[in-house]
């Protein structure tokens, strides 16, 4: 039985997050949440009703089971801060939970986050209440000021959203492991299970993963194959990886010599 | 830095991306095209995932004061003619939305008189209470002019160039303010300084030769990405349709190319929206539907007052402009004959028989503005 995850204070027993964008129906997503043995389910708030009307035209969060689920409202849309926040509070008022997974993607062709307007939302929601889960580049040192304003974990992202690219930022992942003192999520850009290991196994908590499973032929045995990847990985992590050696370990002319003294 | 100043540099000296495009618009085999499709399929699942984006258009007004050789609202033509009462845009709006519609495309001719920058906040301030999605496609304006429609909460502007070969352009465009190619060239970056958040622009198929008009709307394509970095770009390539006028496209782009079309600009640009109206006809909506298309709109009518009769009482004849008194008909004349009738709920099953999950709603007002 692989630990815990623990996010500001809550205990997860899965570290596969899902998002819940991108599927051929709310059904499969609801599949394929199952599958996945996810517990924490990110859900873009655009897509769904925060009136209280219940409307069935935007009725994403009724196939998201909120007994079973973290529900993680997400800001996508959100193009700056305060729009960020304006969406938090949008959540929180209609009932959802005050956890809210910060997203400010301005620049709509690669998704990629804006730094400065992330941090300032992260101070103001954090000061507000809310448990605060940023989307970051893999930047450590924007990690290190999230974490001093307070954030529940960091998110860096491996490539682009939707990209299916891999663990790109590998180098700086590494550094912002090393550097955490809060959970790191890595997020986007996980195209494949082995992907998804990767990052476990460098030492990330957990994983984010959304376009790989919706955008599969099968989204529901893609989910089960991440699963038991994540859980892999992480079984691997705990157990003791072995750790890589740059170079080959054969005697040495000094071990020679030394054995001679 | 205006598109109008880089648009003829743009197609004299082309960017990588333009000529990678310009190769994917050659004439190709059967295989050939099957491959493009298939890659393009692919590359839009990636991006935008199994789902189809639904929107309707509601057209508010068929005044204008423009004479276009290809239009049915042209000053020209003696049809009958109505601008809707708020209070009647807003029963068009409720219908529409009682559809599944989330996302309503407000369409106008250009009619200073009858269709006010005022007029059309108040359309939008009326609807946002009800309507999470608003876009307009409404004559041209200055930046100033769009600012007060995004504070009323519309988020999305579109307009076409119809043609971007300056000739056609001249001899399309016989009177009015449109003759201006330059001022209409630069909306979309007009729009966007002035705040909305999906700019959405596209040429009028048949007016030129397809694969030179092709051509200058991916390199608006591609400079808009660059300048306008924060806004969500949409593109369309309608084709002309019977309007009245019976105006003849002299250059056809056949259905064949215009799949080619549409896979090589999905292919070149990703994560640009891709529009297919209901001008096109049921089958080849059906076809295109999976290849490439991000939005769609359904069940769509193209005049004033079309979804529930409103503005009956009001129509009138106008004759070059004139309108004549005694002469209201029953209904208001259309912009364009639509080809697929399919209403929301059938569109919204076959998209789901596809395995495409059809969103109708995919913006919040709320995040603009408080409530």
């Amino acid at each position: 039985m692989n630990g815990p995850l623990i996010i500001a204070g809550r205990e997860f027993s899965s570290r596969l997050l899902l998002g819940t964008g991108k599927f051929s129906s709310n059904e499969t997503m609801r599949d394929a949440l199952e599958a996945s043995g996810a517990q924490i389910v990110t859900v873009a708030l655009r897509r769904a009703d925060l009136s209280g009307r219940k409307d069935p035209f935007a009725n994403i969060l009724d196939f998201v089971d909120a007994k079973k689920y973290l529900v993680l409202p997400n800001t996508s849309g959100a193009r700056n801060a305060e729009e960020a926040v304006r969406l938090a509070r949008l959540a929180a008022a209609a009932g959802l939970p005050m956890w809210v997974k910060l997203e400010i993607h301005p620049d709509p062709q690669y998704l990629l986050p804006d730094p400065v307007e992330t941090l300032e939302a992260a101070r103001v929601l954090v000061k507000e209440g809310f448990t605060v889960l940023p989307y970051i580049n893999a930047d450590p040192v924007l990690a290190r000021r999230l974490q001093d304003v307070g954030t529940a974990t960091v998110m860096p992202l491996g490539s682009p959203i939707g990209s299916n690219r891999g663990i790109e930022t590998r180098a700086q992942i590494e550094i912002l492991i090393r550097q955490a003192t809060v959970p790191v999520v890595v997020d986007a850009g996980i195209g494949a299970p082995s992907h998804a290991a990767e990052a476990i196994e460098l030492g990330a908590d957990a994983v984010l993963v959304n376009t790989a499973i919706a955008a599969a032929e099968d989204p529901l045995r893609m989910a089960r194959a991440f699963r038991r990847t994540v859980e892999a990985a992480r079984e691997a992590v705990e157990a003791g990886l072995a750790t890589r050696l740059d170079h080959a370990s054969a005697t040495s002319p000094l071990g020679t010599f030394l054995d001679t003294l | 830095m205006a598109f109008s100043e880089v648009f003829a540099q743009s197609l004299a000296n082309k960017s990588r991306t333009l000529r990678a495009f310009e190769s994917l618009l050659e004439p190709s085999s059967k295989a050939g095209l099957q491959e493009l499709a298939r890659h393009s399929a692919a590359l839009t699942r990636r991006h935008f995932g199994k789902t189809m984006r639904l929107f309707a258009p509601l057209y508010l007004s068929n005044e204008c004061i423009n004479s276009c050789a290809y239009c049915g609202f042209s000053r020209e033509n003696a049809i009958q003619r109505v601008t809707l009462e708020v209070d009647q845009v807003e029963k068009e709006a409720r219908h529409l939305v009682a559809e599944g519609f989330r996302n309503i495309l407000l369409v106008a001719g250009e009619h200073p008189k009858f269709v006010s920058g005022e007029y059309l906040a108040q359309c939008i301030l009326r609807l946002r209470t009800f309507v999470p999605g608003i876009s307009v496609e409404v004559a041209p304006m200055e930046t100033d002019g769009y600012r007060p429609l995004v504070d009323a909460g519309a988020e999305g502007l579109v307009v076409y160039q119809e043609t971007y070969h300056r000739e056609t352009y001249r001899a399309m465009h016989l009177h009015g303010p449109k003759k201006d190619f330059d001022w209409r060239l630069d909306t979309a970056e007009r729009g966007d300084m002035a705040g909305f958040r999906r700019i959405g622009i596209g040429a009028l198929f048949g007016l030129w030769n397809w694969r030179e008009e092709a051509l200058a709307l991916a390199a608006h394509l591609e400079h808009l990405q660059r300048v306008c970095w924060q806004s969500q770009i949409t593109v369309s390539m309608p084709r002309l349709r019977p309007a009245a006028g019976e105006f003849e496209p002299r250059h056809p782009l056949p259905d064949r190319e215009f799949i080619q079309l549409l896979c090589a600009l999905r292919v070149t640009f990703p994560t640009v929206g891709i529009v297919v109206s209901t001008r096109e006809s049921q089958a080849l909506r059906d076809i295109v539907a999976p290849l490439g298309v991000t939005m769609m709109s359904a069940g769509s009518h193209t005049e004033p007052g079309g979804y529930t009769g409103q503005g009956r009482e009001a129509l009138h004849l106008t004759v070059r402009g004139k309108p004549v008194i005694g002469s209201g008909g029953t209904a208001a004349t259309e912009q364009f004959a639509i080809s697929d009738e399919r209403d929301a709920k059938t569109m919204g099953r076959t998209l789901a028989r596809m395995g495409l999950e059809p969103v109708w709603k995919d913006w919040d007002a709320g995040i603009l503005v408080d409530a």
